[in-house]
């Protein structure tokens, strides 16, 4: 499915800001594959899915996605592939335009003739019972910007998902979200996922949440991976092992990350 | 002539849907305006002056102007500097095209010679100069309101005004935003140039200074329309931009008609324009406040009464 082979990432090159994000992370994402992946602040997580979408370019290494080259591609054209929901919920989704428009232009990927896809008949009607699953039906001409953050991270993962993509990235996707929003979008997540038979990684800084989602665990520190876990091993998997492993892999005392990595 | 006012405003409301594509629905600041006008003018009038025909003359003036749009759009894209500044070097770069195409006259009249208004006005010989005119001209702008309503509806329309929106969603979605604005910025200025050309033809002539100062007036006309009424309709947005065209020519030719009683020259109209904008700037900026506070003060009963939101 998503392969990856000695990725590396030095942002700035050469100058006294030089950063070694991505140390050479080689790692093979299995069809079906619902990974959760956690590691504390500037452990590289959010920059390997940037680079997985080609939001900016990689210093080497080689991704491919379902055995086609991708490592070069330009962002747009990889997203064709790829679905990805932000932490910032105003990103997935464009505010200055209804539910149902931002609905019709995810319904497919790619570039767009002049067509009125939006008037077919029984169109509106499938928005419709699509938006039930997240209590916005009858809202189908509302601005999007008058939604909540919740609601507008549930919409942005509905309206990800309905272009079925080969894989879904989901950037830490509930951590602006206020408790009960947070915990009803991991819900919705986890049964989405299930229904459409998704492959999905999830950046969490919640180790309950990571443990709790998907069948493989992966963690990340200084660039590297450094567990990852799958099967027997992950289902077993408490919050206080977590922490034993992570400050035994990463030599480090786990008590400065307790306030990045909650459970 | 009063009648003057909607033929006016009707042939300005053209260039106010341009306008109003660039800035409100892609949200890029586009000088290429005060270029593009003066290019489809220059365009028009020659064709007619070289005996083209008159519709030829319109759609090599819309032509021009998306060919003047896309060149702004191309230098925003590929060198990714600000489409401010990629606007600003259009626009100074069309001044020279412009006296070219005008064969290096700054001005070239179109008289006695068969203009799309007199030819209306042939087509009704019964009818006053100023009816045929009126007739002529509303019956292109509700041509072009229709097909930009319809446009706007489309899936591509749609994808324009999310990547106005949300430029992150559109490459989300695997389209090029390269391409998106090189069509918007395109027909934004096509329409623009349309609006010179038959401006050139109300007129009588075609003058390469005939731009200045569009993109503020157009602006003014957006504004004065948005206090209308508010909506997100695309077939309200063009229809009150048409409107706010009207309104905005009324009223400077109020002014310049009554303008005098209280010192008030045309020479003054450019500055007064500019403040009629940032009137209307603050004024749209109070309003929000104030929605805004009555919105969130609803919220927050609402929220009493029934303990918080889902989701």
């Amino acid at each position: 499915m998503l392969d990856i082979q000695n990725l590396v990432k030095v942002f700035y090159p050469g100058t006294v800001n030089e950063t070694h994000a991505i140390n050479g992370i080689t790692l093979h994402i299995n069809k079906g594959d619902v990974v959760s992946l956690i590691g504390s602040n500037g452990s590289g997580k959010s920059t390997l899915f940037n680079l997985i979408s080609g939001t900016f370019p990689l210093t080497s290494g080689r991704i491919t996605l379902d055995g086609k080259d991708i490592t070069h591609q330009k962002e747009y054209k990889r997203a064709m592939d790829i679905g990805r929901v932000f932490q910032d919920p105003t990103k997935g989704t464009a505010a200055n335009m209804s539910i149902e428009d931002n609905m019709i232009i995810s319904s497919k990927k790619g570039m767009r003739w002049p067509k009125f896809s939006l008037y077919k008949k029984g169109v509106r009607e499938r928005f419709n019972d699509m938006l039930k699953e997240i209590s916005l039906d009858g809202r189908l001409k509302d601005n999007v910007g008058l939604l909540s953050g919740g609601q507008r991270q549930a919409l942005t993962l509905l309206m990800t998902v309905m272009s079925e993509p080969k894989i879904l990235l989901l950037d830490e996707h509930t951590a602006a979200l206020d408790p009960p929003a947070s915990d009803n979008i991991m819900k919705m997540t986890e049964e989405i996922i299930k229904e459409r038979n998704l492959t999905a990684m999830m950046i969490t800084h919640n180790m309950k949440f990571a443990i709790e989602f998907g069948n493989r665990l992966i963690m990340m520190d200084k660039g590297r991976v450094i567990l990852d876990i799958t099967g027997e091993e992950k289902r077993t998997m408490t919050v206080d092992k977590l922490v034993e492993l992570f400050k035994h892999k990463s030599n480090k005392e786990f008590d400065e990350d307790n306030a990045l990595l909650t459970n | 002539m009063i009648e003057g006012i909607f033929v006016d405003g009707l042939i300005f409301s053209i260039m106010v849907i341009g306008i109003l594509i660039a800035y409100r629905i892609l949200d890029f600041a586009d000088l290429t305006c005060d270029g593009s006008v003066t290019t489809g003018a220059a365009a028009a009038t020659m064709c007619i002056v070289s005996g083209k025909g008159i519709f030829l003359a319109l759609v090599a003036a819309f032509l021009v102007g998306v060919l003047a749009g896309m060149v702004t759009a191309t230098i925003h894209t590929k060198l990714k500097i600000p489409g401010l500044l990629a606007g600003i070097l259009t626009m100074t770069m069309l001044y020279s095209v412009n006296l070219r195409i005008l064969g290096n006259k700054a001005n070239v009249p179109l008289l006695r010679i068969d203009t799309m208004f007199t030819k209306a006005a042939k087509l009704m010989p019964n009818a006053p100069s100023f009816v045929s005119m009126l007739l002529a001209s509303l019956f292109i702008v509700i041509i072009i309101k229709l097909i930009i309503d319809v446009f706007f509806r489309s899936d591509l329309g749609i994808a324009i005004g999310a990547l106005g929106g949300n430029e992150q969603v559109v490459i989300s979605l695997g389209m090029s935003p390269t391409k998106l604005k090189l069509i918007g910025i395109g027909l934004s200025n096509g329409l623009i140039g349309l609006s010179g050309g038959l401006l050139a033809q109300y007129q009588g002539f075609a003058d390469a200074n005939m731009g200045q100062g569009m993109v503020v007036q157009g602006l003014a006309a957006i504004m004065i329309g948005e206090f209308l009424f508010s909506s997100n309709k695309i077939s309200l947005i063009t229809l009150r931009a048409i409107l706010g065209s009207i309104i905005y020519k009324a009223l400077m030719f109020f002014g310049r008609k009554y303008g005098y009683h209280i010192g008030i020259t045309p020479n003054d109209f450019k500055l007064l324009t500019g403040l009629l904008v940032i009137l209307s700037l603050i004024i749209a900026k109070v309003r929000n406040k104030v929605s805004d506070d009555s919105a969130k003060r609803n919220a927050l009963k609402g929220r009493k009464t029934s303990g918080g939101h889902n989701a």
